[in-house]
């Protein structure tokens, strides 16, 4: 069932047309931190339908990995496997391990919510609560019972500076967040991913409901936040992971094709498959 | 087809081929015959709800506008004096026709046969046995409207319409026959005055009185079960209820003395009047409500009558079998059992429909039981009516009496009907459209939202608490609404479970624990019914169904709009929702 994992120099300068269908080639940038998530022979189905067969993936620790791929290949749905939001779905059915710093987080044991106040998710719609901007940024700590006016503040005015936010919103924290424009809903939604110093920060097509320049400004706050956080990005753009990721996954019917350092992938894809795809063949 | 024969080159030549080739959209397809069939229909159910309300308020607003006394005198010279109540045109028994001129037959044969006819109101029913009178056109010889009739509206036996004969003040005759003297005046404020203090000793204080004996016999019977007959507590008791009734007595007496020196002191002011026959009638002037000449009332006075009579029924308690005086009861009741229904079912079906959507499993079980709560909303109200009655007053307030009013029994506590099982009741035939309410605004709550909120690392509670309750609260107050409107219009339920024809006395008051909660209660859909259907002269009571109308719909309409408000500032923080 496993299928073969074929692990290309990083250096690897050409497609390798032998490869079958369900095999992955690998040749990712390696950091300096060791490794964060590992996801070892995922296969999951929805009802009697399969959306991923047996991924395997590695996410090294501080560095921003892209998932790319055509509508439907499973990309957001392995991204929501990683902070079990696909619980909430009837009739799922998961096999094989996802491990968090080597502690599976599909264990029977596992506490799933300790679990999510470890990672942070972005959507791909913005979705503030209706409620003030500062109690939307503080609301991870609220939850939490942390009642410390000062230390909300303090978490408030962090994260939204982290968000890059914090100038435009600073004067009117006490104002419902509905009322802000779609990308600083976006900015507020990431920020309130980062307000309780998350290990993990999960990205659902971030900028898919953006305009260019709220793009521009989310794509730079990626930048920012790689090296602090683990980031973990779903994207439908092409240009978007290439600009902003280290490594990039490369999804196709539910498989992994390639995995590896995104210069190599959008400059010489191993894989014939990722090539037609960036190239804009099919997809 | 034609269009491909004649195949037109360029592309600009096609479209205007297409143009001209008319392609028919007949009246049926542009849909115009719907369009008018649903706005009819609309315009028919906002025809009847105008109408309606139209007619209702016509009636209730013109109720208590002072009407002119009219003496009519017939043509065998018999002389009634009334207020025209209403008029009709009727076709006469043979009898009727027989007593005709051969002239007035005639004319009568002559047109459809028909004969109008007028009611007047001649009150007076300690003197004639009857409130109201026909009068057939042709008897009239004349009507007239003397200045110096008046109507009073008294305590006892109804409106008296006549004459001021005499006004006796502290035994003393007075001049003029004014009951606008100021003397007449003062006096009348302080008969009323004198009246209002005896009603509060009689009721109230010897209430209290009576209250405090009856704790003190209710503390031997407690004792008496609990440690038995002679025992030392229960002599205990009996020498505490001795003290208590001695006590008693002696504080009866002086209330009773006060009474009966007030009671000597009224008697010496009074007003005799006589009626269109002169026959003459004594009334204590402590029992007079109000005495005007509606037929020498000036426009200010109408309009201070008017309002007079408005505040009265505001504020007073019913008298006259409920068709005179107030509704004051009536409205606290209504209002504190909605209040209280909404406040027993908003939390039950809230949380109902809470688990129902947000924790149990979907499936068939779910959806019977969702389907058998839809249907509970198509029982009739009657049979919560009997529920209420069998499970709320004699299962659990005959359970509560035994638990904790042993002492009360066979009397029953909580094990009647009552304000509070009243409101349970209404909940309970209520809570299905607040459950299916909920339902939909818990379903409406984006997934968006509750993900993001679990995204967080908050628990299934903490999102349904912090985010989508808050987030439904707009739908769950429009189920509120519709659940209030439901339960204050009902009555037939509580004519079971505690609502009674008379019950002056608030469920609230200065005895311990102050609100009452398993008193009988008068309510002001009952009090329709009652009025219109069940009193002695339905002729009398019909303007109090209108007025009552008038008020319960206002009662509602108010309930609703502050339900509505509440509901609008909640959904103003959803404002500019991308969702």
């Amino acid at each position: 069932m496993s299928p073969a994992t074929v692990t290309t120099a990083r250096t690897g300068n050409g497609i390798s047309p032998q490869l079958q269908f369900g095999e992955t080639v690998t040749h990712i940038k390696r950091g300096q931190q060791g490794i964060v998530l590992d996801i070892k022979n995922l296969n999951l189905w929805y009802g009697a339908a399969q959306a991923l067969h047996d991924v395997s993936l590695s996410v090294e620790q501080g560095m921003v990995t892209s998932l790319i791929g055509p509508s439907g290949c499973g990309k957001s749905t392995l991204l929501r496997c990683i902070n079990r939001m696909n619980d909430l779905v009837d009739n799922l059915k998961i096999t094989g391990a996802i491990s968090l710093h080597g502690e599976d987080i599909y264990a029977k044991a596992a506490d799933v919510i300790a679990l999510r106040k470890r990672m942070g998710m972005v959507f791909q719609k913005p979705n503030p609560f209706p409620m003030s901007i500062f109690e939307n940024v503080v609301y991870p700590l609220r939850i939490d019972g942390v009642r410390d006016k000062t230390v909300l503040q303090e978490t408030c005015e962090r994260a939204l500076q982290g968000a890059a936010l914090w100038n435009e919103v600073k004067d009117r924290l006490d104002q419902n967040a509905l009322g802000m424009s779609g990308g600083q809903q976006q900015r507020l939604c990431i920020a309130r991913a980062i307000a309780a110093d998350p290990e993990v920060l999960l990205m659902d097509e971030p900028c898919s409901a953006l305009d260019p320049i709220a793009t521009a400004k989310v794509e730079e706050l990626i930048h920012q936040l790689s090296g602090t956080y683990t980031i973990v990005i779903v994207t439908h753009n092409m240009q978007q992971a290439a600009r902003v990721s280290d490594n990039t996954a490369f999804m196709y019917l539910g498989r992994l094709i390639e995995y590896g350092d995104t210069e190599v992938m959008f400059q010489s894809p191993l894989a014939e498959r990722t090539q037609d795809y960036i190239t804009g063949r099919f997809g | 087809m034609e269009m491909a024969a004649t195949a037109p080159d360029s592309p600009l030549e096609r479209a205007a081929a297409r143009a001209s080739n008319h392609r028919v959209t007949d009246l049926r397809a542009r849909g115009e015959p719907f369009t008018w069939l649903l706005g009819g229909c609309l315009s028919l159910g906002v025809v009847m709800i105008i109408g309606f309300l139209l007619l209702v308020l016509w009636n209730g607003f013109l109720t208590f506008v002072p009407q002119k006394i009219a003496v009519v005198t017939s043509k065998d010279g018999k002389v009634i004096a009334g207020e025209a109540f209403r008029a009709e045109r009727f076709r006469p028994a043979p009898d009727v026709l027989a007593a005709l001129t051969p002239d007035e037959r005639s004319a009568v044969a002559k047109g459809d046969g028909m004969i109008g006819r007028t009611l007047y109101r001649v009150a007076n029913f300690d003197l004639y046995g009857e409130d109201f009178k026909w009068v057939i056109d042709p008897d009239v010889k004349s009507v007239e409207y003397p200045a110096d009739m008046v109507i009073v509206e008294r305590l006892e036996w109804g409106p008296f319409i006549g004459r001021v004969e005499a006004i006796t003040l502290d035994g003393k005759a007075v001049e003029g026959n004014d009951l606008k003297a100021p003397a007449v005046v003062k006096a009348h404020e302080e008969a009323r005055e004198r009246w209002a203090r005896m009603r509060e000793i009689e009721r109230d204080e010897i209430g209290a009185l009576n209250h405090d004996l009856e704790v003190a016999r209710l503390d031997v019977r407690r004792a008496e079960l609990k440690y038995g007959a002679d025992s030392p507590q229960q002599r205990a008791a009996l020498t505490e209820l001795d003290r208590v009734t001695k006590d008693m007595q002696s504080q009866f007496a002086r209330l009773t003395a006060e009474v009966q020196a007030l009671r000597s002191t009224s008697d010496k002011y009074s007003v005799t009047f006589a009626d269109i026959g002169d026959r003459e009638k004594v009334v204590p002037l402590a029992n007079i409500v109000r005495a005007y000449r509606p037929n020498a009332l000036t426009f200010g006075e109408q309009v201070g009558v008017y309002f007079s009579r408005w505040g009265e029924f505001l504020t007073a308690e019913p008298r006259e079998a409920n068709t005179e005086g107030g509704v004051m009861p009536a409205i606290f009741g209504t209002l504190a059992m909605t209040l209280l229904m909404v406040i027993v079912v908003a939390p039950f079906g809230v949380i109902t429909a809470l688990y129902l959507r947000e924790y149990a499993k979907q499936g068939r079980l779910v959806s019977f039981v969702r389907i058998s709560v839809n249907n509970l909303a198509g029982v009739p109200s009657i049979v919560y009516g009997v529920f209420g009655l069998g499970f709320f007053a004699y299962v659990v307030g005959g359970t509560i009496d035994s638990l904790f009013f042993p002492e009360r029994l066979p009397n029953p506590t909580f094990g009647t009907g009552g304000l509070m099982w009243a409101a349970f009741t209404l909940a309970l035939l209520t809570v299905p459209v607040v459950i299916v309410a909920t339902e939909e605004a818990l379903a409406a709550v984006p997934r968006s939202m509750r993900e993001g909120s679990l995204a967080c690392g908050a628990s299934k509670w903490q999102t349904i608490r912090n985010i989508v309750l808050p987030r439904a609260m707009p739908g769950v107050m429009t189920g509120i609404i519709l659940a209030m409107a439901r339960g204050a219009g009902e009555v037939a339920p509580l004519m079971l479970v505690g609502v009674v024809k008379l019950a002056p006395g608030l469920p609230i008051d200065g005895i311990f624990p102050y609100v009452h909660l398993e008193r009988s209660f008068m309510h002001l859909g009952f009090h329709i019914f009652d009025v219109g259907f069940q009193s002695r002269n339905s002729e009398a009571g019909k303007p109090m169904v209108f007025v009552t109308t008038v008020l319960l719909i206002t009662l509602v309409a108010v309930m609703n709009a502050a339900a509505i408000v509440i509901r609008s500032r909640l959904k103003r923080r959803f404002a500019g929702s991308q969702f």
